[in-house]
């Protein structure tokens, strides 16, 4: 350790120095992460993203995702991701915008992906959620509901639930609750 | 003379003890035989002599952020150790479950902000000591306002907090061409932090000693649940109080923003958490239980903050004064198996993202974005670590490789200067690039000999 100052001459010097010091806007950790995990994307075909508040804001942004297999081929679903300044020791907060029938997404937006909460380890990045994601278009996961009845009829009766999400995807009822379209 | 004595605080004792002390003789005892005497223990560069003393009560300028447990124990041992001139800053008001522990306040003062009536209670037992409260956010002073003190003494209960303190205080740090710290740029940090019976003590001198971010890795994760365990098969109370909090209020109260210092909606949450905890056959649902697990409280323990706020405040007397060596690093104390403290020395992150000094690149001010990135792709010391680098400069994306809507937005700064895309003195780029574990940061430096005229004589 070493004498840091002689407070007199210090406040002197910081005087000086202040006149000259141009401020400057500060970034806090987690955006400096998340810069490198968005000039990092590897998006699929399927996937594409949007900044609403701009370039310079990288905290808040949207994952558009229209899966070309599986029960969900050609809708399209829409993610906010909420991004916080100790990313990555916290996940970011995903929801879905889009008002889905789907075991694991409850109508609400809430999204069941184990990476998001209880899995989520600082390692992981921006890119390994939106894998998550498309994940469970493709393979929704019955045994892991927080839409309990999509998953009984995907369990039950897997050409139900087919049905049931063309409908949904198509602007109808399912169960009484009403999907807006988005195929 | 007259005794204080409110019916709310029976147990207040005659302010007017200490309220004299000024004048009392060997008030300063205690301190002087720290300050006047030289010894074998001392730091480096201690002057023994009475301008010492009166250095820290008139020059030395100290920041306490936070007035809750540890703010009030801090106030109180800075004031009492002679620092002369402290301000505070917390943004919460007084809750009546503050008053067994934050000892400055009393049931009158219920309501009103932390920092305000801190300092006056201490400026009112503490003669001759001055304390400026500010009553806001960390995030609504500029860097200015932290600049203005020698040291600042965290006594804060999140890590966001912390990071974001300690990335304004890092964003201070200049560093030398040969990468030593400027030491006029430095401003230390001592920051304090206690969790029920356990609490750490650490300072933080940017540049010499690891910085907040340097170490976060070691916090560990927040305990969460999975929302499908918490929705279909909650197995806790604590499961029961987070499913009502994460699930059921969006569905139940839509377009209501949960708030958890509103008793209502916090007696609601326990209230629908009580019938789902009947409903699967759970007991152990309780309001304190709700508050607890939906705002991460632990019970604070008021002599786990007594001890770390002491040897901050004594670090901190250290700090500015060097009658001591500092503490090196982390001092952690766990009340719960006796009184073991135990003091460790972690190391700096030599790559940090807020506190290393880059690595330093020299270039000429009018070189365009494409062209520094052509030199550092050619750089011998980046060689196989970048192939496809993105720069970013403070909050700014000047150059993004993905995604593509990124890309096109910032490739007109590839044929910009750097000078106009950073200012004329330089300074630090991060550079991103897939074969980088981490961030690069670049400390950028002007060329000097071919300064342009116009730019010339900033200094």
């Amino acid at each position: 350790m070493i004498k840091l100052f002689s407070v007199k001459q210090k406040q002197k010097e910081a005087a000086e120095s202040a006149n000259g010091r141009a401020p400057v806007k500060k970034q806090s950790p987690g955006e400096l992460r998340v810069q490198k995990d968005i000039s990092e994307l590897n998006l699929a075909k399927t996937t594409s993203i949007s900044f609403p508040n701009g370039k310079d804001n990288l905290l808040n942004f949207e994952i558009t995702i229209r899966p070309d297999e599986g029960y969900y081929q050609g809708g399209t679903f829409v993610f906010t991701f909420q991004i916080s300044q100790v990313y990555p020791h916290e996940a970011p907060k995903v929801k879905c915008k889009t008002k889905v029938y789907h075991p694991n997404i409850d109508l609400e937006g809430n999204v069941c992906l184990n990476i998001l909460r209880e899995d989520w380890n600082p390692v992981l990045s921006v890119n390994s959620i939106i894998y998550g994601l498309q994940y469970l278009f493709l393979d929704p996961n019955p045994d892991d509901p927080l839409n309990h009845e999509a998953a009984e009829v995907l369990r039950e009766n897997p050409r139900q639930f087919e049905n049931n999400v063309r409908r949904s995807m198509a602007g109808g009822y399912v169960g009484g609750n009403h999907f807006p379209r988005c195929i | 003379m007259k005794k204080r004595k409110g019916e709310d605080e029976p147990w207040a004792p005659e302010p007017e003890v200490m309220a004299e002390t000024t004048d009392i003789e060997g008030r300063w005892r205690d301190l002087d035989r720290l300050l006047l005497r030289p010894g074998i223990l001392v730091g480096p560069g201690f002057e023994p002599g009475i301008d010492t003393r009166d250095m820290i009560r008139n020059d030395c300028r100290v920041l306490v952020i936070g007035a809750g447990g540890l703010g009030c124990e801090l106030l109180k041992d800075l004031a009492l150790t002679g620092f002369g001139n402290l301000e505070v800053i917390d943004m919460d008001t007084i809750d009546v479950s503050n008053l067994n522990r934050q000892f400055l306040f009393r049931m009158r003062d219920v309501g009103q902000p932390k920092a305000k009536i801190a300092a006056e209670r201490v400026m009112e037992r503490v003669k001759g000591v001055n304390v400026v409260p500010h009553y806001c956010r960390i995030e609504d002073k500029d860097s200015s306002f932290f600049d203005q003190f020698q040291i600042i003494v965290l006594g804060l209960d999140s890590l966001e907090a912390r990071s974001y303190i300690n990335a304004v205080v890092c964003g201070f740090l200049e560093y030398e061409p040969d990468g030593s710290p400027i030491l006029t740029t430095i401003k230390p940090m001592v920051d304090g932090g206690t969790e029920g019976f356990k609490g750490h003590a650490r300072v933080i001198i940017p540049g010499m000693t690891p910085c907040f971010q340097c170490s976060m890795w070691l916090f560990p994760p927040q305990v969460t649940f999975p929302l499908c365990t918490l929705a279909e098969t909650p197995r806790s109370p604590a499961h029961c109080i987070e499913f009502v909090h994460l699930i059921q209020w969006g569905q139940d109260r839509t377009g209501e923003t949960f708030d958890p210092d509103n008793p209502e909606h916090m007696k609601w949450i326990y209230e629908q958490a009580a019938k789902r905890a009947e409903q699967y056959s759970i007991s152990g649902v309780t309001y304190s239980l709700t508050q607890g697990v939906v705002k991460n409280i632990i019970p604070a323990i008021a002599s786990t903050n007594a001890i770390v706020a002491a040897t901050c405040a004594l670090e901190t007397l250290k700090i500015a004064t060097m009658c001591s060596k500092g503490m090196e690093v982390f001092m952690q104390y766990t009340g719960t198996d006796g009184v073991y403290m135990r003091t460790f020395q972690n190391e700096k992150d030599p790559n940090c993202i807020v506190c290393s000094a880059g690595v330093p690149v020299e270039v000429e001010a009018t070189t365009t974005l494409q062209k520094f990135i052509d030199v550092l792709l050619k750089d011998s010391r980046f060689k196989n670590k970048i192939s496809k680098p993105s720069v970013s400069l403070q909050g700014e994306n000047l150059y993004m490789q993905a995604p593509p809507i990124l890309e096109e937005e910032t490739r007109p700064n590839l044929l910009r200067p750097l000078r106009t895309l950073m200012g004329g003195e330089g300074g630090i780029l991060n550079i991103n690039d897939k074969r980088l574990k981490g961030i690069l940061r670049v400390q950028v430096i002007f060329k000097t000999t071919d300064v342009d005229m116009d730019t010339a004589g900033g200094g």
